[in-house]
């Protein structure tokens, strides 16, 4: 299966190669229950200066993949295939000597513990200056300057005091800024950030989400955001990828996702949701049952056994085929359903839309 | 729905006898120093002196940012933690100091849901036990037997009560989620206290069982006393919601009222920095950003609380506290020195 999902900026100028491609990335582990299919053919573009947001429930190979693209399977027992082209390199081959001047350098990553990035054991300082040290042949006050103006930037009260503390000493929100500063100190070309704000509260979220879109305008760096959060998506993204069982069920400009989704899985995501800016006594579109299991995905399309809309498919088996991921229309809004498009829009027109 | 009768309305405003009334309650952990002798010095002023009522029926939504104060709120009410200060009032008795015997016919009608449904749950028990355990502990005899009984309750959260013999560790995160929710039906409480009760589930199945709690509290007309951190699931389900910072209710209003005409600056900021899933409504949002980290309530900024982050702040904060009083639609109070309207979301 051939599919992908294209950015909608224009290609990086002079190579004519999309910043970051995904080919049709499979993430396998053998386990002793049986072959775990965590990713099952991702494809996607990024191009610099943009956010591509990937949503989806727990389980459905959102952090596998950015693992994937950080090079951090090599050595397990997972099955990567596929390819992932970042600036011209190919990374799924690469070795892992490679993949490791490339990480921290060109490509950082932000997780949703900070605690598994930072060592409990050395001072926050200590560990940023490092980061940069390995990459850069600089003297250890050249390192330091970088790292407490980075603080600074990230919005560390007294960054040349709190150089010294250890991670234990700041509160949630500080390690997560800590964090980014970390990943920011190599200016990298590619940020993935997994979870970022998920462990924060609503104030705090909100400044690490302006602090990396200030830093992205500065560095013009590329950023895949991982979330469960709807909300988070439609604030950072300008393309979002859903994903379902291992599997892109939808994907688009941000806009066609949230205004003009066509996969019944997206539009119980939407329904799901209560909005913090209407009232009303209504009650949650709720999808039934729970996600599927990656060691038995169900036969056909993923999303089967709990959708609602299987009767309107002509021609076609939800439980005997896989549905292909095509585009629809111009705007680059791909969709992995058996309904027939028309069908799709006049469905969300009249019965979904009217209830987010 | 606008069709609210007289009673609905007085309800939503927080008037009328209330079925749970909590006044200035207080709870002070102690921070000691010393190995052989232990010495006081300084207190975690976890909640400190609010006012709360709840009424039959009713949903109170709580609200506020980590280490507020919520779920020690919550415990005190479920008397799982006794409160150094104030009082608690069930059905008009004092149920502050109650001793755990004369507490035992209050605890059939106060349940609790907790928010971690893997580590609320006791791995080596059935299902069957776990939801029976209420039954056994009030030593209530349910007509036709006590599996019949939780098979039922098993039947009315969703759950196939076949699965009467599975442990915790067959169900998935949901699935018990619903245990929890079976467990505290079981001795038809009139007030439930919901501890974050989906903030660890996807929201597939998040929507799943705000759902269910809503359908169960029309069917037996419960109370809940609902916490979390996240406003949007705060909306949904609350009648009346509190908003609280660093141990304090710092606004409390009917939910609309709440959402459209906050007085608080602190409501203003949680609101602002919700990312609603509408990318065009964001674009056209105003966007209030706090700086910094909540302080410690080991050592809670003089005056209003709320000072060092907020950006109206005179010296009157840092003097004098401010009271929660009484401000526009009935049932509203805000505590702030210089409240007033403004459109955040
Ligand atoms: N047993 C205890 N001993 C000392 N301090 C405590 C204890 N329990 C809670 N606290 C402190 O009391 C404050 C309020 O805690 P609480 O658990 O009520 O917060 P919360 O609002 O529920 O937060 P969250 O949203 O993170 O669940 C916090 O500062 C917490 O660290
Ligand atoms: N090292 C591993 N071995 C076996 N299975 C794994 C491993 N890492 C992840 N998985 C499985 O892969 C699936 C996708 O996981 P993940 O990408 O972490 O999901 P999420 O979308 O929540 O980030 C899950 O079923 C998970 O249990
Ligand atoms: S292919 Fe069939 S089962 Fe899958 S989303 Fe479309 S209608 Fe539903
Ligand atoms: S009392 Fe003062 S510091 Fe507190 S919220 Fe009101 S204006 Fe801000
Ligand atoms: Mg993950
Ligand atoms: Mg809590």
């Amino acid at each position: 299966m051939t599919e992908s999902v294209t950015t909608t900026a224009s290609t990086s100028a002079g190579t004519g190669k999309p910043f970051l491609e995904l080919k049709n990335l499979q993430v396998h582990f053998p386990t002793d229950d049986g072959l775990v299919k965590a990713v099952n053919g991702l494809s996607f573009t990024l191009e610099r200066g943009k956010t591509l947001g990937i949503v989806g429930e727990s389980g459905s190979g959102k952090s596998v993949s950015s693992l994937a693209i950080m090079g951090l399977h090599k050595g397990s027992r997972a099955k990567v295939g596929g390819e992932i082209w970042l600036d011209g390199a190919e990374l799924v081959g690469m070795s892992v000597p490679e993949i490791r001047r490339l990480r921290g350098q060109q490509v950082a990553m932000i997780f949703q513990d900070p605690l598994s990035a930072m060592h409990p054991f050395y001072r926050v300082g200590d560990q940023l200056v490092e980061a940069y040290r390995v990459h850069n042949e600089v003297p250890k006050s050249v390192a330091r300057k970088r790292a407490i103006d980075l603080l600074d930037r990230v919005g560390i009260p007294s960054p040349d005091k709190r150089f010294f503390d250890y991670p234990h000493q700041f509160s949630g929100g500080m390690r997560q800024r800590a964090m980014i500063a970390m990943a920011l100190m190599c200016d990298p070309q590619l940020l993935i950030a997994d979870e970022p704000t998920t462990a924060l509260d609503v104030t705090v979220q909100a400044q690490i989400l302006d602090l990396m879109m200030d830093l992205q305008k500065e560095f013009n760096s590329a950023i895949v955001i991982i979330t469960h959060d709807l909300g988070v998506v439609a604030q950072m993204a300008q393309d979002v990828v859903v994903m379902y069982g291992g599997r892109v069920v939808e994907a688009g400009p941000v806009r066609e996702i949230f205004y003009r989704p066509e996969m019944p899985y997206t539009w119980g995501l939407l329904g799901s949701i209560p909005r913090v800016n209407r009232g009303g006594d209504h009650r949650l579109k709720s999808i039934r049952g729970t996600p599927p299991s990656l060691i038995n995905l169900p036969k056909g399309c993923p999303f089967q056994p709990r959708c609602d809309y299987q009767q309107h498919v002509e021609g076609h088996s939800c439980t005997g085929e896989v549905p292909d991921l095509l585009q629809i229309g111009t705007e680059d809004h791909r969709v992995r359903c058996h309904i027939e498009t028309g069908q799709r829009k006049k469905l969300f027109t009249e019965q979904i839309k009217p209830n987010l | 729905m606008s069709t609210s009768t007289a009673a609905e309305q007085v309800i939503r405003a927080g008037q009328g006898e209330a079925l749970l009334e909590v006044k200035g309650l207080q709870r002070y952990f102690p921070v000691t120093r010393g190995i052989v002798f232990q010495r006081q010095v300084g207190a975690v002023k976890a909640v400190d002196g609010i006012d709360l009522s709840i009424h039959t029926g009713e949903t109170l939504g709580v609200v506020g940012e980590s280490g507020c104060g919520k779920t020690t709120t919550g415990r005190l009410v479920t008397r799982l933690d006794e409160p150094t200060g104030g009082s608690i009032t069930f059905e008009g008795e004092d149920l502050t100091h109650l001793s755990r015997a004369k507490m035992r016919p209050f605890r059939r009608e106060i349940q609790m849901i907790f928010q971690d449904p893997f580590s609320s749950l006791n791995p080596r028990q059935t299902i069957g036990t776990i939801i029976a355990a209420p039954f056994q502990i009030q030593k209530v005899d349910s007509e036709g037997g006590t599996k019949k009984a939780v098979q039922a309750l098993m039947e009315r959260v969703g759950l196939n009560p076949e699965h009467y013999n599975r442990y915790p560790h067959e169900f998935s995160g949901g699935q018990r989620q619903r245990i929890g929710v079976a467990r505290a039906l079981a001795l038809r409480p009139k007030l439930i206290v919901c501890d974050e009760p989906v903030s660890a589930l996807d929201v597939s199945i998040q929507a799943q069982i705000v759902n269910l709690l809503e359908d169960l509290q029309d069917e037996f007309n419960l109370a809940y006393l609902f916490i979390a951190h996240d406003l949007s699931v705060i909306r949904h389900i609350s009648d009346r919601v509190a908003v609280m910072y660093l141990g304090k209710v710092v606004e409390v209003a009917d939910r609309d009222e709440l959402y459209n005409h906050a007085r608080h600056p602190y409501t203003h900021a949680l609101l602002s920095a919700v990312p609603e899933a509408d990318p065009d409504a964001l674009a056209h949002r105003e966007r209030i950003r706090l700086t910094g980290d909540v302080p410690s309530p080991l050592n809670p900024p003089s005056g209003c609380r709320f000072r060092t982050r907020c950006w109206k702040a005179q010296d009157i904060c840092a003097e004098q506290e401010p009271p929660l009083v009484q401000i526009g639609a009935p049932g509203h109070q805000a505590a702030c020195h210089f409240p007033e309207e403004r459109d955040v979301i």
